[in-house]
């Protein structure tokens, strides 16, 4: 990838130079690497010196905070509060023995009341699919285990939400706490699951309530992110007229701005509940109870059927819940005319009301409408089984042969290649990529992200990563950028295509790696194609969005010149859509990260092993040491990027301006 | 809430001595008990857990890191563990003791052994087992693409933490470690191999079913000592149960089943076999052992 980056910033550069910077830091890498038999050892591997035990200071400082200030008695009463709501929903969903044991609510009220809430936010489709949704939970025989999952989510999102909500009106009303805020921000979206985890362990427990307090620590930035931009765009005038009206500060706040925001706050809110869904696998891992935990266990044990059925369920609520909370992010507020009858103002509570309690009636009669038995519900277990079996039995040759290829001839040598480099020469390449995209700075900011990985010891493994997240994503790209070339050829497949990559991407990443046990087993090479097919959904996306998003004055110039369409593709419509195409690199990277670092649980020896040993052994300061040295990698790979995309946005844009 | 529980429950003890004979009742809470990532610890926590629900127990099961488990324990966040193997946890779990919290409630006849393995049709392809040295000689019939020349050791997940690493470094051997992901993993490789008797080593323990399917033997390593990296595992490791030290206060006669537990290396194995082999869920496997075996586990409950 850094080929092309200096190639393209050659040529935006300045040229009259003879030699840049830039250049000279990339020959100087190639000499570092030409000549590594020659150089110190001290050059190749970061020296003993250069590695700070960080994880022991991290460890030292949590021991502090923990038994000395205490602070393990307030987070555990936090907890314990949270357990209380808990124990409230669990009872209510799935008849968990706690206070106030009236539950649990048969699934055909909880049927009735989806299907309605979905008809009143969306009319007839989207109550068929929350419907459904439920429908197929319930006689799937997965109803204890969903409402396990919900009764976190509930308890989470709401917290999660209110949180986000508060904390992004601070930011917004104080602009130094908003700058304190960013870089944590960055910090916390970039850092992998797995490292939220362990100081949660340590603080916490584990269980489902330590489960529901890491999805509120993940599910919270984007709230606060969207408040504050919500706030933002707030038009002065609306402002003014409410100060007009003699608003007091609080007021102005309740009653004008926040309402104003509804939308991004709404967006906010369906965000959440994407984020809380993607957790809920994962949280498995430190005793989140529910359709994670199942899940994990079925793929474990290599039980394909009944983990492809759960993968269904998982998806359904996914999409269920997404549409459900963007309707009513998108649903204006209902004014009924004066004199309208109270019975008629509330027509749809009342009916609702009315099913409800026919439901709960049958549901006392009928005990299959209160709780589908084990023995009771249907399965397609064995049919998947059966048809995956068969169908593995077609491909394997053909996937084995694949899987050998890819190995022996593609990734170890490409690994060996990675790792054989001296880490000086690594260095000198970033800082040459960011001297020739953003100048001095930029090499300084790389630098600052990428030297500190040297410095914890962690360098092969790091670059284990690297060779895995730069593989996926070129492959990625090779045939997820033709394919969102050939979407935006028209304009009504591209919008079929943004709605299917909108919809995988509502998946839980933990989905994509069902299919990859199926084909792959368990070796690299799974771990490559769940990384590789997450990856590429942003690229398709970004590349639709980029070439679709062109002005059409453009698109005719080019055919008044008579330009065929491939040289209008080559020349002008992919220069023009590159700057969004970066933006998709960016999230394609960002997404590859997370993904290799779940796959660890496929068995992988990167970083991601090596945390999910540390969550295992509770050892909060290698844990967060491996969690940043993904996040600055990460990190690093975003400034890159988004520097780049801005000097090609300027760049295109001065051309236009001139032409 | 427990904390609270318990302190009210040694309240109302209190009051109860000075006022006359005490009668111990199980509180009403929840017993919360650890589900972890191999077959026959999920089929014998259900198992105790239809046995605590006859006697009256409510029961919850939470999957947990087989690890971080006994730091749970101590705090009172779960309340037992039904398979703490010597091997893979002693070290968890005499930390875990130390701090304070949590005991052993007991120990299963059992003997267990954890260590690298091999199937029966490897020694005739590497004459000179189950001796190490001889395994070390003929490293490179175990290679895989994924190794290069090195011999493949095939470890269990990484949070069983075990020292292979440590060991192959320790020891010099022709060896790389690669982690399965779970341990239905590594019995998929060993059935792959089965099929064109590729040589293979990988971890292994009893008691477990494997032994029924796939007869094969241990690699005999130097023996164990406190410590040592240049070594085998314990060669017949206990099998105990840990347990909450507010357990016994809590629900008197739940732990008085929880302490009689104690199961055989050939129930265990059964066990495995139910859920690995047949290819029950959980749940339906402990109920099918209980009707199996309802002789051993009656004798247990109050």
């Amino acid at each position: 990838m850094s080929a092309s980056l200096d190639q393209h910033a050659a040529s935006v550069g300045n040229r009259s130079h003879p030699l840049q910077t830039w250049q000279i830091l990339l020959a100087l890498a190639f000499v570092l690497a030409v000549g590594k038999a020659l150089l110190p050892p001290g050059l190749v591997r970061p020296p003993e010196w250069m590695i700070l035990p960080f994880d022991d200071w991290i460890n030292a400082a949590f021991d502090f905070i923990r038994n000395d200030l205490g602070l393990v008695v307030v987070t555990r009463a936090i907890a314990d509060g949270i357990e209380w709501c808990l124990d409230v929903t669990g009872n209510l969903l799935y008849g968990r023995n706690r206070w106030p044991r009236i539950g649990p609510v048969p699934w055909s009220v909880v049927l009735v009341s989806m299907t309605m809430l979905g008809y009143a936010l969306g009319g007839w489709r989207l109550a068929a699919l929350a419907g459904g949704t439920i429908l197929w939970i319930a006689v799937m025989g997965q109803w204890r285990w969903s409402m396990e999952t919900l009764s976190v989510i509930l308890v989470a999102a709401p917290v999660s939400v209110l949180l986000g909500l508060v904390t992004g009106v601070a930011a917004w009303r104080w602009r130094a706490f908003e700058r304190v805020l960013n870089p944590l921000l960055n910090i916390a979206q970039s850092m992998p699951h797995f490292a939220y985890m362990i100081p949660v362990v340590v603080f916490i427990g584990v269980g489902p309530k330590a489960g529901a307090v890491v999805t509120i620590i993940f599910s919270v930035p984007p709230m606060i992110r969207l408040t504050l931009l919500g706030l933002r765009k707030v038009p002065s005038e609306v402002v003014e007229a409410g100060k007009m009206s003699g608003a007091s500060q609080w007021n102005l706040l309740t009653r004008v701005r926040i309402p104003t925001a509804r939308t991004e706050i709404l967006i906010g809110v369906n965000q959440v509940i994407m984020q809380c869904l993607a957790m809920v696998v994962l949280a498995s891992f430190i005793g989140m109870p529910g359709l994670g935990q199942r899940l994990l266990q079925m793929l474990q044990a290599l039980r394909i059927g009944p983990a492809f059925e759960i993968g269904i369920t998982i998806v359904l609520i996914a999409v269920t819940l997404d549409r459900l909370s963007r309707a009513w992010a998108m649903r204006k507020p209902v004014h009924h005319n004066p004199g309208t009858s109270w019975a008629r103002r509330h027509r749809l509570w009342l009916i609702w009301a009315g099913l409800a309690v026919a439901a709960w009636l049958l549901a006392q009669m009928v005990p299959y409408f209160h709780i589908v038995a084990r023995g009771q519900a249907l399965s397609l277990a064995g049919p998947i089984n059966a048809v995956v079996n068969a169908f593995l039995d077609v491909v394997s040759p053909f996937t084995e042969a694949l899987r050998r290829f890819l190995i022996v001839q593609v990734l170890i040598p490409f690994r060996d290649a990675i790792l054989w480099l001296p880490y000086t020469t690594v260095l000198a390449v970033v800082a040459a990529a960011g001297w020739a995209l953003g100048g001095w700075r930029s090499a300084l900011v790389c630098l600052a992200f990428i030297v500190p990985i040297a410095m914890t010891g962690w360098w092969d493994r790091a670059m284990i990563t690297v060779y895995t997240v730069l593989t996926a994503v070129t492959v990625a790209a090779l045939f997820g950028i033709p394919c969102g070339i050939w979407a935006a050829g028209k304009p009504s497949r591209a919008r079929r295509t943004l709605l299917v990559c909108d919809t995988l991407q509502t998946f839980p990443s933990f989905i994509y790696l069902i299919p990859v046990v199926m084909l792959f087993g368990v070796s690299d090479v799974a771990v490559l194609a769940a990384v590789m097919v997450f990856a590429a959904v942003p690229l398709v996306r970004y590349t639709v969005e980029g070439l679709t998003g062109i002005a059409p004055e453009m698109l005719e110039a080019g055919q008044m010149n008579g330009a065929t369409r491939w040289q209008a593709l080559r020349h002008i419509r992919l220069p023009l859509a590159f700057p969004t195409l970066l933006v998709g690199f960016n999230q394609s990277v960002m997404f590859a990260l997370f993904m290799v670092i779940i796959a660890a649980f496929i068995g992988t020896q990167d970083l991601g092993q090596e945390m999910q040993r540390a969550l295992s052994a509770t050892d909060v300061g290698k844990g967060l040491v491996l969690g940043f040295a993904v996040a600055f990698l990460g990190l690093m790979v975003d400034h890159l990027l988004m520097r780049w995309s801005d000097r090609v946005r300027t760049g295109n844009r001065r051309r236009q301006g001139a032409a | 809430m427990q904390r609270k529980a318990c302190l009210l429950a040694g309240a109302a003890a209190l009051a109860l001595s000075f006022g006359g004979p005490a009668m111990a009742e199980d509180s009403s809470d929840p017993i919360i008990i650890p589900i972890h990532n191999w077959s026959s610890q999920i089929v014998m926590s259900h198992i105790l857990g239809e046995m605590l629900t006859e006697n009256g127990n409510s029961v919850e099961f939470v999957s947990a890191d087989s690890q971080a488990v006994y730091e749970a324990i101590r705090l009172g966040d779960v309340h037992l563990q039904v398979e703490v193997w010597e091997g893979a946890f002693a070290e968890s779990f005499d930390a875990a003791r130390a701090q304070g919290g949590i005991h052993a409630a007991g120990a299963h006849d059992a003997i267990t052994r954890e260590e690298w393995w091999y199937p029966l049709w490897v020694k005739d392809q590497c004459p000179g087992l189950p001796d190490w040295e001889a395994l070390n000689a003929c490293a490179e019939i175990f290679a895989t693409p994924e190794t290069g020349d090195r011999g493949r050791f095939l470890g269990g997940p990484v949070d069983w933490l075990k020292n292979d690493h440590e060991r192959v470094e320790a020891m010099d051997l022709n060896f790389t470690v690669v982690n399965a992901g779970s341990a239905a993993a590594l019995w998929a490789e060993l059935a792959a191999a089965e099929r064109n008797e590729t040589p293979i080593v990988l971890f292994n323990w009893t008691p477990n079913f494997a032994e029924a399917v796939w007869p094969g033997e241990f690699v005999e390593f130097p023996p164990w000592e406190e410590g040592c990296l240049a070594c085998g595992h314990p060669a017949d490791g206990y099998l105990k149960i840990a347990a909450w030290d507010g357990m016994q206060e809590n629900w008197p006669s739940a732990y008085a089943i929880l302490s009689r537990l104690n199961f055989t290396n050939p129930q265990i194995a059964e066990m495995a076999r139910l859920v690995d082999v047949e290819g029950l869920d959980p749940e339906d496997a402990a109920i099918a052992w209980m009707e199996e075996n309802e002789d051993t586990w009656r004798a247990w409950m109050n």
